[in-house]
């Protein structure tokens, strides 16, 4: 990435869809949260609305654009099970992840979220560092 | 009108993760290899989503109610326990392994089917076993 457009673009995007999100429905936007509704809650029509629009939505993008995503190289099925799993289990009793934590909560500068994110920004960067 | 701004919501969060990269898991490694070739770019992300998240507090401040709901559902919680520390530091290894995080996983299932298959159940496996735990832990 050379130029900082679409970082940017993308940020204030993010940005836009929670403000827009909470002035309307009175909620915060956090992944791990929704898709935790849409599968144990009896309430599923729009945790699943939102999800099908999110995945919808972040591969259009590569369509539009004809870009196909770059990936750093093919990865041992092992590894992303080991880490859909603690992602899963974590962002659950952690209460959140980096939209509903390091995005949202940040914002609303919520101690909780300031911590959470300062927490897995460090485990996730040592993890990287003793993988790589 | 909930449903549909729920919808139109998904899909621009998605296309904002999209466009700043957040679903290509090259880039958030990246940016978490902090020791290695850092790749900067994902600060930008975070401090513009959150600037613009801030005007939105602002704006909520001065209004008394949400626009299609009768009341705010802000998480109110304000102490910090072992289970958002250990919860936390969890997720963050997981992050770390992969550079897929819950909504970037979602959306590899269409952008790179092969490691989204595998993520993802083992995402909902993750999310399921913590469900149980607490259900069987208020008993």
């Amino acid at each position: 990435m050379d130029t900082i457009f679409n970082p940017l673009v993308g940020g204030l995007l993010i940005g836009l869809t929670t403000t827009v999100y909470l002035l309307s429905t009175g909620k915060v936007i956090g992944i791990s949260g929704i898709l935790a509704q849409l599968l144990f809650s009896k309430a599923r029509l729009l945790p699943l609305l939102f999800i099908a629009g999110l995945i919808i939505g972040g591969s259009a993008y590569g369509v539009l654009t004809e870009q196909t995503v770059a990936m750093p190289e093919t990865r041992s099925p092992l590894l992303l099970i080991l880490s859909g799993l603690l992602v899963g289990y974590g962002t659950r009793l952690g209460s959140g992840c980096t939209s509903g934590h390091g995005v949202c909560g940040i914002a609303r500068l919520s101690p909780r979220s300031i911590v959470a994110t300062l927490i897995f920004m460090t485990t996730a960067i040592i993890t990287v560092a003793f993988l790589h | 009108m909930n449903a549909v701004i729920t919808l139109i919501s998904g899909l621009l969060f998605g296309l904002g993760l999209a466009f700043s990269e957040m679903t290509n898991p090259a880039v958030v490694i990246g940016f978490l290899d902090i020791f290695g070739e850092w790749n900067p770019s994902l600060i930008i992300v975070m401090a513009s989503a959150i600037a613009v998240g801030m005007l939105g507090y602002f704006i909520k401040s001065k209004q008394t109610k949400p626009l299609l709901a009768g009341k705010w559902q802000i998480p109110t919680l304000r102490h910090i326990d072992s289970k958002l520390v250990l919860g936390s530091a969890i997720f963050g290894i997981g992050w770390g392994i992969s550079g897929y995080c819950p909504g970037p996983g979602l959306t590899a299932l269409v952008n790179n089917p092969s490691e989204g298959f595998y993520f993802v159940i083992a995402l909902l496996i993750g999310s399921g076993g913590h469900y149980l735990q607490t259900r069987f832990t208020q008993k």
